[in-house]
Formats: structure tokens, sequence, C-alpha cells
């Protein structure tokens, strides 16, 4: 019996809930700050990394683009923040400006003057950018690998475009965030930092049973349509257009929100959250925590982040052989991932290998089958 | 008219490296299908084997023949690009035929452990070990068909692997007390100096170029015809091209596709190695220097058109040229007095970096009106 179909009883499941909550409150007390600081980011990032789940393991399209989203949800609250922490500077905009002899801030700084604007922002530009490009690719018929490399690319784009635009908003530096001021408490300090971790985790719990309604009924069994045999959809009335755009942008505001969650407890968003490797590394966590399955997308990312951690702490040379080594060993050992292994037919493999559990024997053509239907 | 033609070759040049960079990927793609994101760390082994062969052919014994260093290194860049690429195919990639997402995300993995690779691993031993690949990879081929037929061939086998293994050190250890910029590991980025026949300028036309960029148009030349009449006119060239357009078709007439798909990706790999001879010319040589290509060849790929080389080709040199007009503002000075607004975009996107993502958004805008490339391949596919 698999993992998956065990109804756990309502009290476990309560209790459950109960000490993870008292776990996030009590955190910031049990943890040094570093850690906890590190743990909120982790915890943020695993937000963008259901985002790719929800694209990747349900939808079947691997975009290495979600950087783009993730950088423009940090831009949009480090420019918030930058914005109106500038009074003491001259011509009230931010410091940096001066370096590069700016007077007037650029046009489309001024919406981020107002709090509302960047509470929307933050989410719903990302998500319309995703909407946009994921249209223009989807639109065509590109798929598959082609719509990884135009994601890549276009990743590519931004990176250039941002780390270019000294003038605009402060290119390959960034727009620091540590030392500016929300609602009058240095956004760098441990109070505000503690706050940022709670605020963090509510979503993470929110972005996860958010992500479980949009898999679940009618709009989750067609987004798995799609990702199994995209052409039958088609043919059965559906447009699959829509919904992977409407999938993708969903995926990038996740990314946007995440991104601006990251950025305020790391203390700045640069373009490095716009390189290629970052966005690739955003795969591996939910590869290797099992696609398809929610919750092994937020563990995977936290998980592998703080090994990450670690092991770049311990020896720093060898986390690159590691990681890379992981990316192999998952796409070809464990292709469902860790919680994929353990809800589906791995522990019971595992048994039989070692003798303790009866061989279950169907027809034979009856895997045969099922095989051919994987390999699509 | 001058401006013209310094714009063109401008072009070309730039073009000439995407192209040489491109080619072993649109073969390893294009006829293949397979995603390799280690294709950019492939050129990087070709760049530090110019680099070591460079460093070797400074030893009293090759001194006389240092001048010529250049040349023997594209072919061995080929060959060690080429025998890593086998072995990517033998362990991973070969797993993972009709999964192309898998293949990339394997592949990925493999190049961050090149990239660690080189930086962690002394250039010397890294030598040995390619060179302990080369002789396992390709002894037991060698041997007469008697000793492959009889039972006892695995023990050929082990013992020329247990050869090859001992060579490789021997080797190695050899270079390093012998070259000692070679003995210790360093993420420094490191220099491949041009011998002196390819220092300085020629003058065509009235214009002067740089010797180095020639001799990287002519690689690129010649790599170009070479896989050409190898896949038009040779026998291998003919069952590549069959397997490419049916696999099961070429298997069941008897061509070994396993050993297609060996030589197939053997040599795109090479050609990427030949392709890290010419990128090492250009500028510096570091663990980081494939990943500034490989998007950039993908595009040529993607715009070109999948298994089409012409289109490859035409992509790239398109692409050259487009980037010079943007990135060095030349529509400004064809047409001195535009109107402001445009010659204010113009100026805006005038940088390298700018006209990167010039290139890359009409790239992305000209697939959707031939979102399958310049010279689509036909079919009545619903997939395709």
């Amino acid at each position: 019996m698999s993992l998956s179909k065990i109804k756990f009883d309502k009290k476990i499941v309560l209790s459950f809930w109960i000490i993870l909550i008292a776990l996030i409150i009590a955190a910031p007390t049990i943890l040094p700050v570093f850690r906890l600081n590190l743990l909120g980011r982790y915890l943020s990032l695993s937000i963008v990394a259901l985002g790719v789940d929800l694209i990747w393991g349900y939808t079947g399209l691997l975009s290495l683009g979600q950087g783009i989203f993730f950088a423009l949800g940090g831009y949009c609250a480090a420019m918030y923040l930058q914005i109106t922490s500038s009074s003491e500077f001259p011509n009230n905009i931010p410091e940096f400006f001066a370096l590069y002899g700016v007077e007037k801030l650029p046009f489309f700084w001024e919406p981020f003057r107002s709090p509302v604007f960047t509470f929307f922002a933050i989410w719903i530009i990302p998500a319309l950018v995703a909407g946009l490009i994921g249209f223009l690719v989807f639109r065509n018929r590109i798929k598959g690998v082609y719509f990884s490399i135009l994601t890549q690319a276009s990743l590519l784009v931004f990176f250039n475009f941002f780390n270019g635009q000294q003038k605009l908003i402060n290119g390959t530096n960034g727009l620091k965030t540590d030392v500016t001021q929300l609602f009058g408490q240095m956004v760098g300090s441990e109070s505000m930092q503690r706050i940022f971790f709670w605020i963090t985790a509510i979503l993470v719990i929110a972005a996860w049973f958010f992500a479980k309604w949009v898999v679940k009924g009618r709009f989750g069994n067609i987004l798995i349509g799609i990702r199994d045999d995209e052409p039958r959809v088609r043919f059965t009335g559906y447009n699959p257009v829509i919904f992977k755009t409407i999938i993708f942008s969903i995926a990038g505001g996740l990314a946007g929100i995440s991104g601006a969650l990251y950025t305020v407890q790391s203390g700045i968003v640069s373009p490095q959250f716009m390189t290629v490797p970052f966005s690739i590394e955003m795969v591996i966590w939910v590869a290797v925590g099992g696609r398809g399955t929610l919750l092994g997308a937020i563990l995977g990312a936290v998980f592998i982040n703080y090994a990450k951690s670690l092991v770049s702490e311990a020896l720093p040379a060898s986390w690159m052989f590691i990681q890379g080594g992981l990316f192999i060993l998952v796409v070809t050992a464990l292709p469902e991932g860790v919680l994929g292994w353990i809800q589906g037919d791995g522990p019971r493999n595992l048994l039989q290998r070692f003798g303790l559990k009866r061989k279950i024997e169907t027809y034979p053509s009856l895997e045969v089958n099922n095989k051919e239907g994987n390999n699509e | 008219m001058e401006l013209l033609l310094d714009s063109l070759f401008n072009g070309v040049a730039i073009g000439s490296v995407l192209l040489v960079a491109a080619l072993g990927l649109a073969i390893v793609f294009g006829l293949m299908g397979v995603i390799n994101l280690a294709h950019g760390e492939l050129m990087m082994l070709g760049a530090y084997t110019t680099y070591v062969t460079q460093l070797i052919f400074k030893l009293p014994l090759l001194k006389p023949f240092y001048n010529s260093y250049i040349i023997v290194s594209i072919f061995l860049a080929f060959i060690v690009s080429g025998v890593v690429g086998i072995l990517l195919e033998k362990t991973i990639i070969r797993k993972l035929y009709g999964s192309p997402l898998e293949t990339l995300l394997a592949t990925w993995g493999v190049s961050l452990i090149l990239q660690q690779f080189v930086r962690s691993v002394p250039l010397a031993y890294g030598t040995g070990l390619v060179i302990s690949l080369i002789i396992g990879l390709f002894l037991p081929s060698t041997f007469p068909s008697k000793i492959k037929e009889s039972i006892n061939f695995k023990y050929f086998k082990f013992s020329s692997w247990i050869f090859a293994a001992l060579t490789g050190v021997l080797t190695g250890s050899l270079i390093s007390s012998s070259v000692s910029k070679l003995s210790r590991a360093s993420a420094r980025n490191v220099d491949v100096t041009a011998p002196s026949w390819m220092r300085g300028q020629v003058e065509i036309i009235g214009t002067a170029f740089p010797k180095t960029r020639l001799m990287i148009i002519v690689i690129t030349l010649i790599s170009v015809i070479a896989i050409t009449l190898f896949l038009n006119q040779s026998a291998w060239g003919m069952r590549i091209r069959a397997v490419t357009q049916n696999r099961q078709m070429s298997d069941c007439l008897g061509i070994s596709t396993e050993k297609v798909d060996i030589i197939t990706f053997g040599i795109g790999s090479g050609l990427a190695g030949v392709a890290g001879v010419a990128v090492s010319l250009l500028g510096s040589v570091g663990p980081n220097v494939g990943g500034n290509y490989i998007v950039g060849c993908f595009m040529v790929v993607v715009l070109g058109g999948v298994g089409n080389l012409l289109g490859t080709v035409l992509a790239s040199f398109g692409i050259g040229i487009m980037t010079d007009l943007i990135g060095a503002g030349r529509l400004l000075s064809i047409w001195p007095d535009m109107p402001l607004p445009l010659s204010n975009t113009i100026n805006f996107f005038a940088t390298t970096s700018m006209a990167r993502v010039m290139i890359f958004a009409l790239i992305v805008i000209f697939l959707q009106f031939k979102p399958t490339g310049l010279f689509p391949q036909k079919g009545r596919m619903v997939e395709n």
C-alpha cells in the first residue's frame, strides 16, 4: 500500500499543524539570528519552487527562466524601500542615482512611492510578464526543449538589461534594502527580520494551499492532461494555450512573491538573481523533492539550500560536485524525486529486493502497456 | 563603402565564433535531438587543451616546433572533447534518449562537475586522466577480431583499462614535474598567447584585420566544409543522416544505431573542442568560459532550423552582423542626421550587453512568425 493512500486520522493532522505552528512561532527564540535568517530565505525560495512544480511537475513545462519573475518581485520590493527611505538624499531620490549624475527620478519609479501599488506590483507585474512571454511562446506551439531554451534566452535578455542599466536601476550593483526603512524600522534590524520570517512562513503555507487548490479538480486535470498528451487535450476541444498561459503566470506571480521575501531577508536584489545557474537550481530543488508533489517542492527547496550552506561552509569546493552529481542522480535513478519515490512504489520495491515483501504479479501486458504509455 | 566593409568583416568575425561554437551543437541537437548543456564546458576543455599544449610545446624538446602548437592543439582539442563527449554519451545520455528535458538537467549537472573539475584538479593530472580515457576507450577496439570474439575478452578489456590508468598517472606526474604551471590547481583564468606568426594585422582592401580573427574564420571555414563533406559523402555520414530521418527503419536495415549515436555525439563534442581553440584566441580562458556561449549557440541552432547546417551558417552570420550593427551603433554613422528619438534608441542599445538584449528580442519576435526557424523540417506529425 502506498503512502498517499493512507488516510491520516484527523487528530494526527491537527496535532501536526499545531506542532508546525508552534515551531514557527518559537523559531526566532530557538535559532540564532543568522540561522533564522537563512531559514527564512530558504522558506521564501520554497514559494518559487512551488511555482516551478506547478508548471513543470503538473504541466510539463520546464522553464529555465523563473529567475526573471523572482528578480522582478525583488526589484519591486526594493524600489519601494529605496524610494521611501530616500528623503535625506539629494533631490529626494535614492542615493545611488547621484553616482551617475541622475537628478530626476526615472518615470517607472514614481508609482512605487505608494505601498498599496507595491503590494500588488510584487506579484502582478511578474505574473503579467510571465503571461506575456508565455502567451507569445505557447501561441506558436513552441514546447518541450524549445520552450526551455527560449525561457533561458529571455532570462539572459532581462539579465543583460538589468545589468547594463546603471542610470535606471543601479545596474550590476543591485538595490540594497537592509539599510532602508519600513514603517519607521530598519529593514535589516533583528525585530524586522523576525517579522519577515513569520510572514514568510505564513505565506509558504498559504501558497501551498493555493497550489493545492489550483491542481485540484478540472483545471488541475487539464494541466496533467497537457503534460501527458497535449495533442489529445487539444483534440478534445480544450485550448492548451490558455491553460498554459494561466499556469505560467501563476508560477510567475509566486516567483515574484518569493523574490520580494528573499530580497528583504537577504538585504539586496541584484541581477545575480537572474543568472542562468540560479534558475536551473530552482528546477533541481523540485526534482529532488519530487515533481508533481507540492510538499516535495517545499521540502526540496529548504533542504537542498540548507545542505548547500552546510557543505559550502565546510568544504567550499565540493558543493559544485555534489550539486552536479545530484542533477545526474535524480534524473537517472530517482526521476520522481524523494517524496515521489516514497509515495510511489519505491519502499515496496526496496523491501522486495531484500525479500521482505511478496512481489505483486499482474498480467505482463498490463505492465508493458504501462511502460509504453510512460515513454511518451 | 569602407564603413560597410568594416561592419561586414566585424560581423563575419563575430558570426564565425558563433558558428564554430554552434556547429557541434547543430549536430548533437539538430541530428540527435539531444540537448547538451555541457556543450559550453566541452568548449572550455578545448580551450584548456590549447593552453596545456602551448605550455608543453615550451619544453626544450618541443621548442623548435613551438610556432605550430596551435595547429596541433586543434586536433588535440577535437580528440579531448570528443572523448569526454563519448564517455558522457556512454554513461549518461544513452539512458535518457527520448526524454529531452531530463537530458537537459543531467547535462547541466555534468557541466557543473566539469567546471569544478578544472578548478580543483591540477591540469597535469587532468591531462593524465584524459589520456587514460582515450587509451581505455580505444585500445580494446584495436585488438584483432580473434581476441574480441573470445570469451576472455573482458579480461583483455580490463587489463587495457589498467594499462590506460597507469599510463595516465605516469604522464600526469611527468607533466606535473616538468611544467610547474600545470602542477597546481587554480581557479584563476589563464591566457593563451598566439604564436608570433599569428600576431599583428593584415591589410585587406585598405582595412586592417587582426590575424587571430582571420585564423578563427579559417578554422570555422575548414570545420564547416569538413563536416559537410563528412555528412554528405562518407558512409558513416549517410548512416547518421539515415538514423536522423528514421531511427527504427535504419535499425531494421542493419545500421548499428548505437555506433551512430556514439560517432555523432563524439563528432559534435569534438567540434566543441575546436571551438574552444578559437575561443582561447579571443581572450583569457577560465572555468566559466563556456557559459558565455551556450545560450547564443542554442539560439543560432533554433533560428537556423533544427537539423540544417545551412540554416546554422546563415543564422550565425546574420546574428553576427546584426550584433555589430546594433552594438557599435553603426546605423547612426550611415545615417547621421536621423530624427532624435530614433537616434536615442539606437544609442541606448549601442553597447555589447544591450545589443544582446536587442538580438534576443529580435529572435523571439522572428520565432513568432517562423516558429521552426529559417529552414524548418517538413513533416506532418501532430507533435511537430
